[in-house]
């Protein structure tokens, strides 16, 4: 059986983890390798690193990032942040990451998830959807369904896509899997957005990576059962040692979802 | 210390193989063309995306019969995901004519409950013993692909694994080893089957140098 996995997310600049509210107040937290090397040993399915830096100089820091990683780590890597162009994700691959996520550039031009995906295969090409409820959609008295809006640009632009319109859009296109983050619920600890992974979960075929929200091992638990999650992903609760992947497992084998055994991971 | 080629033909991750290959302690060879095949004692052939522009891509660096010949010289050989796809008659993905040294296709993965196929899935080993040394039955390898290979002789399966339905995680034919996971990204258990791989393939390079000796 194919095990859900559990996937702790670093956020780098200039080839360091950092850690910040919505992107700014940017705090040092050490060298994403070792902290990489860390969560593999744990028993993390996956990592991401997702470059919040995005400005052009640093694309070469991040490369070398990628290339020291992959060197170290022997699990999955998925890089995303500042992918525009074909090339550049060409780039990130070649230095060793196994996926490429690709978000505002993917909304800015959607033909680049197809050239992408045509390129490297659609399972290397992962499309990040940053959503935000609608205000006042969901009163479901007036028949009024919920509804998501899909932002770019960390979180900070408001774009007309609906968001469950737009992952449909996406996996048309060529995504592989998506990585959904609710905006609402990031950095807030009240748990997944279950309504919008199932609504996406409902109409793709896709794995569908949840994020944003998590404060416990249960929330874990509910993007899959409820969401129909196939992955989730979380950051500062493993980074500041909240919960350790290990516990997140036992409590989704408890809930009867298969995981992969923790177990001498460690490579 | 070994020698081991990776065909790098622009399909994929070659950092994780290489430092793999490394980790095990074999040296890792890139190559590019059929000329820096000459020195390698094991050949592995790896990738990800589709048959069709992989076959273009090994045809335009003149790898196509390099691999073939080496297949059929009975020296050791790894196919790891499309490198395992590859060894087929051809793919129903994009109707490409692949290089035809295993007999069958590769085929769509049948009533998956996600497509692609992405994460860490059991692996059951029905035989080949030496590949799978020190590796607790039914442990877990990483997985990203939509096809599948479907090979004409059964027997050809050494490992199952499923999602939706069953479908060779390995195979094995003489000299020619392949999987359909990737090894270089399963963590302890895959450097530990790159390790048994580097093994066969030394035994294999001893082996033949005795006979040439003798």
């Amino acid at each position: 059986m194919l095990s859900r996995r559990v996937i702790p997310c670093l956020d780098v600049a200039n080839g360091r983890v950092v850690k910040g509210t919505r992107f700014v107040d940017l705090v040092d937290e050490g060298d994403p390798v070792e902290l990489a090397t860390r969560y593999a040993a744990e028993g993390a399915d996956e990592i991401v690193y997702l470059d919040i830096s995005a400005a052009p100089e640093g694309r070469g820091t991040l490369l070398d990032l990628v290339e020291r990683t992959a060197r170290t780590v022997f699990i999955p890597l998925t890089v995303g942040g500042g992918v525009r162009a074909v090339s550049e994700m060409r780039d990130v691959l070649r230095a060793g990451a196994d996926k490429v996520s690709l978000n505002s550039a993917a909304v800015a031009d959607p033909t680049l998830i197809n050239r992408c995906a045509v390129r490297f295969g659609r399972q290397a090409v992962v499309v990040a959807i940053d959503a935000a409820r609608e205000p006042g959609a969901g009163d479901s008295a007036a028949g009024d369904p919920l509804r998501w809006t899909a932002y770019v640009r960390g979180g900070r632009e408001r774009t007309e896509l609906d968001a469950v319109a737009w992952a449909e859009r996406a996996v048309e296109l060529g995504a592989g899997e998506l990585l959904v983050t609710s905006i609402d619920r990031d950095g807030t600890g009240a748990g997944f957005d279950t309504e919008l992974l199932r609504a996406i979960t409902d109409r793709v075929g896709v794995p569908v990576i949840a994020s944003g929200g998590a404060a416990g091992p249960a929330d874990f638990v509910r993007a899959i059962r409820d969401g129909g999650a196939d992955a989730v992903l979380a950051a500062s609760i493993f980074h500041r040692r909240i919960h350790a992947i290990g516990e997140v497992k036992a409590a989704m084998a408890a809930a009867g979802l298969v995981i992969r055994s923790t177990a001498g991971v460690a490579a | 210390m070994i020698r081991v080629a990776i065909a790098d033909y622009g399909a994929g991750n070659l950092v994780s193989i290489a430092r793999a290959i490394e980790v095990v302690g074999a040296e890792p060879l890139v190559i590019r063309d059929a000329e820096a095949l000459r020195g390698a004692d094991a050949l592995i052939v790896p990738g990800v995306g589709a048959a069709a522009p992989a076959m273009d891509r090994l045809r335009r660096r003149g790898l196509i019969e390099p691999i073939r010949a080496w297949i059929r010289d009975g020296r050791p050989f790894l196919g790891i995901c499309l490198g395992l796809q590859l060894l087929f008659d051809g793919s129903d993905e994009d109707s490409a004519e692949t290089l035809g040294l295993i007999r069958g296709r590769t085929v769509r993965l049948a009533n998956p409950p996600t497509l692609p196929h992405i994460g860490w899935n059991n692996v059951d080993w029905l035989g080949h013993r030496p590949l799978f040394e020190g590796i607790e039955p039914g442990a877990a390898f990483y997985f990203v692909h939509s096809y599948v290979g479907a090979p004409d002789d059964r027997r050809v399966v050494i490992a199952q694994s499923e999602h939706g339905s069953r479908f060779p995680a390995a195979i094995a034919q003489d000299n020619v080893l392949a999987v359909q996971f990737h090894p270089e990204r399963s963590g302890a258990d895959g450097l530990r089957l790159l390790a048994n791989f580097t093994a066969i393939a030394e035994a294999a390079t001893r082996a033949a140098s005795a006979t040439a000796l003798a």
